[in-house]
């Protein structure tokens, strides 16, 4: 009989944050329990208490560099709300949904082609020297060099709405400090068809993989849940503005239009001994049924449709995989993330094609209050950022839930469920396998550092340890 | 400059001197940096500014007159001197000067409103601030006054220009700030418990964008207004404006 083992994969690459897998292996070489554990230090609530109300959207947004722009728009929206304003200036509406479309593609990009990607071309057991985006562009210049403009363009349109490609400033409390010049938004206008035509093949890349793939798709990480969003009022898919809405595994709606300011009264946060990340769940169920997933499958298990005409096309065939219920795998998860980058690419084109965009009408003003509660659809799922703030302007309170920390308990399932497949009654456990953990956890993309608003860097670890608890073997990735 | 002789006819009482060997022409009574800034050679500084009383206080205008170091905003210039300003000795200093002032305070230029608008941040990039410095973070730890409905001051960004002193005291006339400490623990504060309980008012010069040379006074809820790429040193580096009289 083999000695119990703890397996620790830390840390974890090709997402974003630093986190470390555990996987207990009793004498049997049958796997006990296995766990994503996020261990890094949480503090940005903490520290953004005295500063100024319309600091905020600049500082927040510092929680991390990949998906800055949903922090600045959530909290730019929560600070729209403390100064009383209920309804933008459209040229400010338009221009911060331009912001959002672009930092959703850009960011969804970068997943599917330098993180995903490796791994779904290459295999999950490839050389750990082949997974990389090098390779792909070794292997598929065309492919890479696509990846890279998609990304670009996404990019560009975020430094032409915020300032800078990453941690700009355009969106400031009740509005946008600038407008859309004719020549930057003939610039965007030149590529968008061309863009739009490369996102339906990075459509059909991902919808061919599934197919050609499907059992395993069906047999990998594939659980049911409950799924929440935003939605826009009549049930189109809305990633900037909406209500809530959560959807049980059998499809049924459990809650539907809730407003964002109400969020506390239907979500709570459950906390446990290893993990820096909490475990948001329905306050109305338990933490064992009332969890839920986010992020782009989630949404469009979500939504009634999407009214973009291609992503709602697209979003058909997705459905179709599933008979019209919901797609309960994770590696579905990057199918949806390509129809949704194809719904921002039709946004852009809608959006550029607006004279909204160049309008002066930069900011409202309303009648101060002291809450604010801002909601959006970051790339990997809701986001919710909750503020109070004083008379004298300043921040007295903060409570920031991400997309990952909502994700928390469908990834741990996700680790455990992979765990069992691929490690269990197996006495040598390779690199390979290891990396059948990462791809599961990869498929939610999550972003580990805002999860905890850490600072700093960010790999991720997995741990094998015996049933005492000592930790007898452990893979690490990337730098320290 | 001219004035009436013995005969009654005008003498030119103007004179020159030079600057790293640039011969430039001033009046008597002119600063060494006011005669500069007249021919279009830019001297780095922060406690100066103009309209308000030279104070010769931040060190960072210093040059060299006769090989001695002198503060170019406080130093009458003089008939046939050289004085040196732009020399590897002087620039390290400025820069020592200015790491200085952010070691003391606290400048997050990355959630500052005064970034792209801040006369350190700026002088920073004009002196090639660009690596990790060598002196020791003080991190002080001061609170920020917000108490008032328009104007908020946050002295973890002051650094001790004195610039709202003199605003206050000879434009405004009312003596809103003053120093108060001693040595590294000397600072900017308000002659009441708090900004609510002065006479403070946004309309005050003291107050004004101009006076703060970074963003220690805030005119409130005006914060991250002007887009990146039209802020002040989005136009160029601090001092173009008088580099570019020497061009025009």
């Amino acid at each position: 009989m083999a000695e119990p083992r703890l397996i620790e994969i830390a840390p974890v690459t090709r997402v974003e944050g630093h986190g470390k897998v555990t996987v207990h292996m009793n004498a049997d070489n049958q796997v006990e329990e296995a766990r994503l554990h996020i261990v890094e230090f949480r503090g940005f609530e903490r520290f953004i208490r005295g500063r100024l109300l319309w600091e905020v959207p600049v500082i927040v947004q510092r929680l991390c560099g990949i998906c800055p722009v949903s922090h600045h728009l959530a909290a730019a929206k929560a600070m729209d709300m403390v100064m009383g304003v209920d309804v933008l200036p459209p040229t400010a509406e338009k221009m911060r949904r331009l912001m959002h479309y672009g930092q959703v593609m850009q960011s969804h990009v970068l997943h599917f082609f330098h993180l995903a990607a490796p791994d779904l071309l290459f295999g999950f057991d490839a050389p750990a020297a082949k997974r990389n985006v090098f390779e792909i562009l070794k292997e598929n210049p065309e492919l890479g060099r696509r990846a890279v403009m998609m990304r670009k363009y996404g990019q560009e349109i975020i430094a032409a709405t915020a300032g800078k490609k990453v941690h700009g400033t355009g969106a400031i409390p009740g509005g946008i400090n600038r407008n859309l010049p004719i020549a930057k938004r003939d610039e965007f206008l030149k590529d968008i068809d061309t863009m739009t035509e490369w996102v339906q093949d990075a459509v059909k890349l991902a919808k061919d993989y599934t197919i050609e793939h499907i059992d395993l798709v069906n047999s990998f990480a594939n659980f049911p849940s409950n799924y929440m969003s935003i939605v826009r009022e009549d049930g189109a898919l809305d990633l900037y503005n909406g209500n809530f809405r959560m959807k049980g595994a059998d499809g049924n709606i459990l809650l539907d239009q809730i407003p964002n300011k109400d969020y506390f009264n239907y979500v709570i946060e459950d906390v446990r001994s290893w993990s820096y990340m909490k475990f948001p769940y329905y306050k109305e169920m338990t933490p064992e049924t009332g969890w839920y997933r986010v992020g782009p499958l989630a949404r469009l298990n979500n939504v009634d449709f999407i009214d973009t005409p291609l992503a709602n096309a697209a979003l058909n065939e997705l459905r179709a995989v599933t008979d019209g219920k919901p797609n309960t795998s994770s590696l579905g998860n990057h199918w949806a993330r390509m129809i949704e980058v194809l719904h921002c690419v039709e946004m852009i084109k809608q959006l550029l094609e607006d004279p909204d965009l160049q309008g002066t009408d930069l900011v409202a003003k309303g009648d101060r209050r002291q809450v604010g509660i801002g909601v959006i659809e970051a790339p990997r799922g809701n986001l919710i950022h909750h503020y109070e703030v004083d008379e004298h302007d300043q921040v007295t309170y903060c409570n920031l839930i991400v997309s990952t920390t909502h994700n928390n308990e469908g990834m741990n399932r996700a680790v455990k469920d992979v765990a069992i497949k691929y490690l269990d009654g197996q006495a040598q456990i390779t690199e390979g396998m290891l990396n059948h953990i990462e791809v599961a956890i990869r498929a939610y993309d999550p972003c580990l550092s805002c999860a905890t608003h850490a600072l700093g860097q960010m790999p991720l670890e997995v741990e094998i340890q015996d049933a005492e608890g000592k930790v007898i073997d452990s893979r690490r990735t990337g730098a320290a | 400059m001219s004035a009436i002789s013995d005969t009654g006819t005008r003498r030119d009482t103007t004179f020159t001197f030079t600057i790293d060997g640039v011969e430039i022409r001033a009046q008597p009574g002119q600063t060494i940096m006011e005669a500069a800034d007249d021919a279009g050679i830019y001297i780095p500084r922060l406690c100066d500014h103009e309209g308000l009383r030279h104070q010769g206080s931040c060190r960072v205008c210093t040059v060299k007159v006769g090989g001695r170091s002198v503060s170019a905003c406080t130093q009458p210039a003089n008939p046939g001197t050289n004085v040196e300003s732009e020399t590897p000795y002087l620039t390290k200093l400025r820069r020592d000067l200015v790491e200085m002032l952010f070691h003391e305070g606290n400048h997050l230029c990355p959630m500052c409103e005064a970034s792209g608008n801040c006369e350190l941040q700026a002088m920073a990039y004009r002196l090639d601030m660009t690596n990790p410095t060598k002196f020791p973070y003080l991190e002080p730890n001061r609170d920020l006054d917000a108490s008032h409905p328009d104007i908020a001051l946050d002295t973890n960004r002051c650094i001790s220009c004195g610039r709202c002193i003199r605003a206050s005291m000879d434009v405004d006339g009312k003596g809103l700030f003053g120093y108060v400490g001693r040595g590294i623990k000397r600072r900017v504060a308000v002659n009441g418990m708090d900004l609510a309980h002065t006479d403070a008012a946004v309309t005050d010069h003291a107050i004004s964008a101009e006076v703060c040379p970074v963003g220690c006074i805030i005119r409130k809820r005006e914060g991250f207004r002007i887009p990146i790429g039209e802020r002040e040193f989005d136009k160029g580096l601090i001092g173009h404006e008088i580099e570019e009289k020497a061009n025009a």
